[in-house]
């Protein structure tokens, strides 16, 4: 294996796992304050059990993502050390105000988790809050620094006369970020909420359908849906402006070998890059055209427009591309379901297997999406690390020595992750004592 | 600010007033408070390992108990220094990330190690095998990553990492193996067993309490040991740093932590806890910033500097505007945590995660 394919397989191994624990540091925080702050409201001790739980599994989750982070921001300079000498002075003030996000998340949490008995009720909850925003603008400011490789506004600046370049506005000032942030941030809390949605249909199918399995559903879904349907949205605006920045990815996501004006949309297929032919695809005539430019003539780029060298991996691209966009009308398919059944059968939507049957198997499809999304948007880029200015093959580390590490850092994490799924397997609500806060609480 | 100003009144004025040296003067902030709190939870993690004696699973638990609700806000330090360099000094951290390949990635590997490791066992069961496999890699890992990162504390100064027209050369061996790196990497690695024992003085109590002033005592006797073997082999070995150590800008520093060391024993012996915890502190603040003056301008000797390793001063600029806003938010939570777990508190149950695992802690009196 050369060194640039070791390096890049292990900054997408270390990345995408990360990107699971970051995840859920995102949506976890948000389903903690609800059920808490549904105990604190009705004070029905089911929601209270929810929020312990959940927070212990939190507590779990977090720290693996706190020190994978920390690994990474060590791996962009190992692994790219070019990249980051480069462009580092113009991704960095993304990363310093993310460390601070990141910083008062951190606090917040130890509180939450640790200051059960400590902190009042309301207080207690309180904590919650920093966390929630904190976890979501961690999210958005990553995204800035993602944001700008794709678009590397004032890149020619940077080159030419580095001291010139305002790097916090051609960091902030990108166009593409605030749908990228929003639709990545989004794409957090489905994959949290129909994560979380699978356990508990799995133990409702196992016989479990009491109040907390009810709730704990219901109040996962009720996220689940909401980004569920705004990503649909987000997904159609980021795409467009993969048109228009990013040709090239876009002619990759819809394996687009030819320019053509009224170009098909293809769903499904597999692309081969030598004859330029797609197979198996179901194609809808001036498809593409439309959802690109909102014109069913327009002409889009094809791969053709671009020399050879330039194309990311078409396969891979299309591939996951298709994944992500089926994931997230499946998504769609399953919680309109579960608010039919809930709807038809006045609550007691734990009684119909199927619904939970479909619950179990939509359960991977937000992280699916979340991954496949990311892997569409960084795959996509190639081979430029930083899009038409530098590319990855100028950016990796000279040290030989990468294919060890990956494979340590493959090691690492799937003995991380082996562990951690024994560990939460064994959390259980029956465990989670309902003794709350300071309240002649003594253990 | 303006101590260090003063300390700093041999340099010309033009370098000490440029946003570079302010944005350096955070990094230092940031690995300061890394210095006196993270290392401390590595420390937590070398007493773990070697907890032995008739109370080895009470010292496990008060540590855990201490570290708990902290080590995550205390690690971010780290986190935050290695943001700072990465934007502030583009070409020091790409220079570092290319000759320190190995030995940073075995940093991240201790660094990840502990903290899963430490969550594992936190939350698994106590006693179970796992348990113990988990509680023996956190050990593990927190003597590895204070040690290795002091070592390439001592491999920035040691001269064998170089910047030849632009390319890097480092000799790794002369870096990181030579007497010296490997002399800072253990005092590092004891500063932190040190000032970790002396704050679980304050944690525990009784007989647990005892334990640990002695702990605190062997440890603090090997640092200076340490230390004391240190300073002559730093003559031989770089002289430059160790020049600079003993110039007018960096020797009272270097006395205030001596006196502090000194007065931090007396306190332990005499059972002053309070004032041995903030002498402790003095100690690792004042020899850390002896250190750094003494490093001044060279962020990796003798090629690159504070100067012409800077980013731009937009950057620079953007990131000093930002730093107050942050810490506006930072310093007030962060009071918060540490009064909430830390300081006068009710005597309340304890701080573990809520009803965590199944290990059946002792009840805790006040901590301060």
């Amino acid at each position: 294996m050369s060194n640039l394919l070791a390096a890049r397989f292990q900054m997408a191994f270390s990345l995408g796992f990360h990107m699971i624990f970051a995840a859920l540091g995102v949506g976890m925080p948000l389903l903690l304050l609800i059920a808490e702050g549904l105990w604190l409201r009705t004070r029905r001790p089911h929601y209270l059990k929810l929020a312990k739980t959940w927070g212990k599994a939190t507590g779990l989750t977090f720290a693996i993502g706190a020190v994978s982070g920390t690994a990474l921001s060590f791996e962009l300079g190992l692994l790219w050390p070019a990249f980051m000498g480069f462009a580092g002075i113009a991704v960095g003030p993304a990363f310093t105000v993310e460390g601070f996000a990141f910083f008062t998340e951190a606090i917040f949490i130890g509180l939450y988790l640790y200051g059960w008995k400590r902190l009042s009720p309301l207080a207690h909850w309180l904590t919650g809050i920093p966390v929630a925003i904190a976890g979501a603008a961690s999210s958005v400011l990553v995204v800035a620094a993602d944001a700008w490789m794709q678009n590397p506004l004032g890149a020619d600046l940077l080159k030419a006369n580095p001291a010139a370049v305002d790097p916090a506005g051609i960091l902030f000032g990108n166009p593409t970020w605030p749908i990228m942030a929003i639709h990545s941030t989004l794409a957090t809390y489905a994959a949290t909420a129909f994560a979380v949605a699978g356990v508990y249909a799995w133990g409702a199918l196992r016989g479990k359908k009491d109040a907390v399995r009810r709730s704990a559903l219901r109040i996962v879904l009720v996220v689940g849906t909401l980004a569920a349907a705004l990503m649909p949205i987000t997904g159609d605006r980021s795409a467009k402006y993969a048109a228009r920045f990013q040709p090239a990815k876009l002619a990759a996501m819809e394996s687009q070998f030819q320019t053509e004006k009224g170009a098909p949309l293809r769903i499904g297929g597999w692309p081969d890059p030598e004859t330029g032919e797609v197979r198996y695809a179901i194609e809808l005539p001036k498809g593409l055209s439309f959802l690109a430019f909102g014109d069913f003539n327009a002409e889009v780029k094809g791969l053709d427009q671009f020399p050879r060298q330039d194309w990311p991996n078409v396969p891979v691209t299309h591939v996951s591309f298709q994944l992500m966009v089926a994931a997230g009308i499946l998504m769609l398919a399953a919680v309109a379901w579960y608010w039919y059944v809930a709807w038809k059968r006045r609550g007691r939507e734990l009684d119909n297997d199927l619904l939970l049957r479909i619950l179990i198997g939509a359960s991977p499809l937000g992280f699916l999406a979340l991954e496949t999304g990311w892997i569409v948007t960084e795959v996509g880029r190639q081979p430029w690390i930083l899009y038409n200015v530098m590319r990855t093959s100028e950016a990796v580390t000279p040290n030989p020595h990468v294919l060890s590490t990956l494979v340590g850092f493959v090691a690492l994490y799937l003995l991380l992750g082996l562990t951690l799924v024994w560990l939460l397997r064994r959390l259980s609500h029956e465990e989670a004592g309902l003794e709350a806060y300071g309240e002649g609480a003594a253990s | 600010m303006n101590t260090l100003l003063f300390a700093l009144r041999g340099a010309p004025a033009a370098q000490t007033s440029g946003p570079e040296f302010y944005v350096a003067f955070w990094m230092v902030v940031a690995l300061t408070a890394y210095a006196f709190l993270g290392t401390a939870d590595f420390g937590g993690g070398l007493w773990d390992l070697f907890a032995t004696g008739p109370r080895a699973d009470e010292w496990r638990r008060l540590i855990a108990r201490a570290m708990g609700p902290v080590w995550e806000p205390n690690h971010v330090w780290l986190l935050f220094a290695v943001v700072l360099l990465f934007s502030g000094f583009p070409t020091v951290f790409s220079t570092l990330s290319v000759a320190l390949f190995l030995p940073l990635h075995l940093v991240l590997l201790g660094i990840v190690l502990r903290g899963a490791a430490f969550v594992f066992r936190s939350y698994g069961p106590f006693d179970s095998t796992v348990g113990r496999v988990w509680a023996s890699v956190f050990g593990a890992a927190s003597i590895m990553t204070p040690f290795l990162l002091g070592v390439s504390l001592g491999a920035v100064s040691s001269g064998a990492i170089r910047v030849v027209g632009g390319a890097v050369q480092a000799d790794l061996v002369r870096a990181m193996l030579s007497p010296f790196s490997l002399l800072v990497g253990l005092l590092t690695l004891m500063l932190g067993a040190y000032v970790a024992a002396v704050y679980l003085t304050l944690e525990g109590e009784g007989r647990v309490r005892e334990d640990f002033r002695r702990l605190a005592l062997w440890a603090g006797l090997t640092v200076a040991v340490l230390a004391a073997v240190l300073l002559p082999l730093m003559q031989r070995a770089v002289p430059w740093l160790a020049a600079n150590l003993l110039h007018p800008r960096s020797l009272p520093l270097l006395l205030a932590g001596a006196l502090s060391a000194a007065l931090s024993a007396w306190a332990l012996w005499t059972r002053r806890f309070h004032l041995a915890r903030f002498t402790a502190v003095a100690e690792v603040i004042t020899l850390f910033w002896g250190w750094s003056l003494a490093q001044f301008p060279y962020l990796v000797y003798p090629d690159l500097t504070l100067f012409n390793a800077a980013a731009p001063p937009r950057t620079l600029d953007f990131m000093l505007r930002i730093i107050p806003w942050g810490l506006a938010i930072l310093l007030p939570s962060l009071f918060l945590l540490f009064r909430v777990f830390k300081g006068e508190n009710p005597a309340v149950p304890e701080g573990r995660p809520p009803d965590g695992g199944n290990q059946e802690g002792r009840r805790s009196g006040p901590t301060v």
